[in-house]
């Protein structure tokens, strides 16, 4: 396994970083929430990358066939619930910036610090 | 005939869980409330019928749906487990009381019922985490718990409540995805979520780089939720902004459960299959803990609002948490298991008496409260209490602790005395800064306009009495936390001699 059989990891760390980066350095709320979102899915493909076994099927027993290579089908499970997780925080966030709108009419980080000084 | 004691480590779970759909539909929100608080008190009943079990010796395993471990899903509570589950339970329920007397004040009548299911949601996933043994429901009920305490965090009335959330739930999420990674790190090189099976697996692995890498990330993971400095940024304004009942339970609570889960990782998993594991996580944490100690202190002493004040005061019982953590011997660790008790006692009581000046007062910083201990000398009696058993005075459980604390820190030689300094010398700031609320509560005239007094409610005074008899009751009798932290402390250093 040369640099380029590991891509996924690659690009695991790419996203992961990418999504790492806006959240700390977008000012804006929403595109913060973006950066938060890559930032998991990033984890995602992590955990989906790890179960694929080279040349392996999908998990499902046939008759008669006696040597079958099966992928891991339980990192694709654990991350079915984490990507609920990340669905439930991404609406939870969204409502959030939709209620500081509401109060402070407006999602720009450095203008909410401002207001309640 | 159903077995209840075989099946208690799920209950504990169970109960509140099952109990918050019904919470949502209830009406008015008193119903809602007696429902939330009958679920948190049977949550808490069965806490108790687990310490007792494991004061006996018995450790209670429980294989979800009958599918043995490692394989299926398995539930486990110990000593450590059952002391930290007696404190959130209690807490929860001392602080539902509290939200009965000041949620009216600050979230309306038709949103209640929304905001006990949140509530009892919190509390699910705490316990959750708490009797599970299994490093990806760790990570589910974690963010159970979290994403329902950003709800109860935004949903008072008060703005600025509402970016501390935004932050906290950007940053709880940073936290636990790190998590995440390690774990996944972990099971691409073990094969295993059980954490049993994965402690047993971790050195038969060749290549321990990956496992090096996933003990960084769930560390530093655990520790931003767990409000390590200098990771504390969202504490300060989440714990000052939440509603007052809110700020009781997160304070008392989440963070510890976030550091039993970081203990438990990182002596139980890490500590015998990770080389010179010992020396890594001493040099990590004990000079973020001198810190926390010294900054967080330093910061309350100029602090004025007093939620603020005792947010920071957190951030420094963190460090003394980590302090005998980092030791990493057995009266360290036990140390610090009693110290997790007795804050969560001492603090959940101060923030008691703090939602009582906030019923009566206009406002929460050293000018609104003065003179307020004329009109309400049961609060500020309380709050005195309370505030001497953060200190540390003998006769409270606070001293308990610090005891322990102190004379495992002095076992160390040269770097114990200095280690043992810097406890002393913030236990001095917090001396001071609990002395400038004593001071202007009973030393000053009130000033015109504020003194709009009274005591505060019989039932929130009740709460905040019965923390306050339990922080007296723990000084003078602290043989079952004592008794518990030390087999939690063996139990955690299993393979250690």
């Amino acid at each position: 396994m040369g640099l380029l059989g590991l891509f996924h990891y690659w690009v695991f760390a790419v996203l992961l970083m990418t999504g790492f980066y806006a959240v700390i350095a977008k000012r804006n709320l929403v595109k913060k929430l973006i950066g938060l979102s890559i930032f998991q899915s990033a984890v995602f493909l992590l955990y989906i990358t790890m179960g694929k076994v080279e040349g392996g099927t999908a998990p499902i027993y046939q008759n008669g066939a006696s040597d079958q290579l099966f992928s891991n089908p339980l990192p694709e499970v654990l991350i079915l619930t984490a990507i609920v997780v990340g669905i439930s925080t991404m609406a939870l966030g969204l409502a959030i910036v939709v209620r500081i709108k509401e109060e402070y009419g407006s999602i720009e980080e450095d203008e909410i610090m401002n207001f309640d000084r | 005939m159903i077995d209840w004691n075989a099946h208690l480590a799920a209950l504990q779970v169970i109960v509140p869980m099952f109990t918050v759909p019904l919470v949502v539909l209830l009406r008015p929100s008193g119903l809602a409330w007696a429902a939330a608080m009958t679920a948190s008190i049977g949550a808490f009943a069965v806490s108790i019928a687990l310490t007792l079990g494991v004061l006996d010796g018995q450790v209670y395993g429980y294989s979800l749906g009958s599918w043995p471990a490692p394989y299926g899903i398995e539930l486990r509570v110990d000593a450590f487990s059952a002391i930290v589950l007696l404190m959130v339970t209690g807490t929860s329920s001392l602080a539902l009381l509290a939200a009965r007397a000041t949620l009216d004040a600050e979230i309306e009548s038709h949103r209640q019922p929304l905001f006990y299911s949140a509530w009892l949601l919190v509390l699910t996933g705490l316990t959750g985490i708490l009797v599970s043994a299994d490093a990806f429901n760790f990570f589910v009920f974690m963010e159970i718990a979290a994403l329902a305490s950003y709800v109860l965090v935004a949903g008072g009335k008060d703005r600025r409540a509402l970016p501390a959330a935004f932050t906290y739930l950007v940053m709880g999420t940073i936290g636990a995805t790190f998590y995440l990674v390690g774990v996944g790190l972990i099971y691409m090189m073990t094969g295993t979520l059980n954490l049993a099976d994965m402690e047993s697996r971790i050195h038969v692995v060749a290549d321990q780089t990956p496992i090096m890498v996933a003990a960084g990330f769930i560390t530093v993971g655990l520790a931003l939720k767990a409000a390590v400095f200098p990771l504390h940024a969202w504490l300060p304004n989440t714990y000052t902004y939440a509603p007052h009942a809110v700020t009781v339970f997160l304070a008392a609570c989440s963070t510890k459960v976030v550091l039993y889960l970081l203990l438990r990782f990182d002596f139980f998993v890490f500590q015998a299959n990770i080389v010179s594991h010992d020396i890594q996580f001493s040099w990590f944490f004990l000079p973020l803990a001198v810190l926390a100690l010294l900054i967080g202190s330093g910061i309350a002493l100029f602090e004025k609002n007093l939620k603020r004040m005792l947010a920071y005061s957190s951030v420094a019982q963190v460090g003394y948490i980590l302090i005998g953590a980092g030791l990493v011997n057995v009266a360290g660790l036990t140390a610090s298991v009693l110290t997790m008790f007795n804050h969560a006692l001492a603090k959940g009581a101060l923030f008691l008496a703090v939602a009582c000046l906030a019923m009566r007062c206009t406002g929460l910083t050293h000018s609104d409260i003065k003179g307020a201990a004329r009109d309400m000398p049961w609060t500020m009696a309380a709050f005195v209490v309370a505030g001497l058993s953060l200190i540390g005075m003998p006769g409270t459980a606070g001293f308990v602790s610090k005891w322990y604390l102190l004379s495992a820190v002095l076992e160390q030689g040269l770097l114990g005395i200095s280690l043992a300094i810097i406890i002393v010398l913030s236990s001095l700031m917090s001396v001071i800064y609990i002395w400038r609320v004593v001071e202007a509560a009973y030393f000053h005239a009130p000033i015109p306009g504020t003194a709009t007094r009274g005591e505060a409610p019989p039932l929130l005074l009740a709460a905040t009495w019965t923390a306050v008899l339990a922080n007296v009751y723990f000084g003078l009798n602290s043989a079952l936390p004592v008794a518990l932290s030390s087999a939690a402390a063996k139990t955690l250093l299993g393979h250690v001699p």
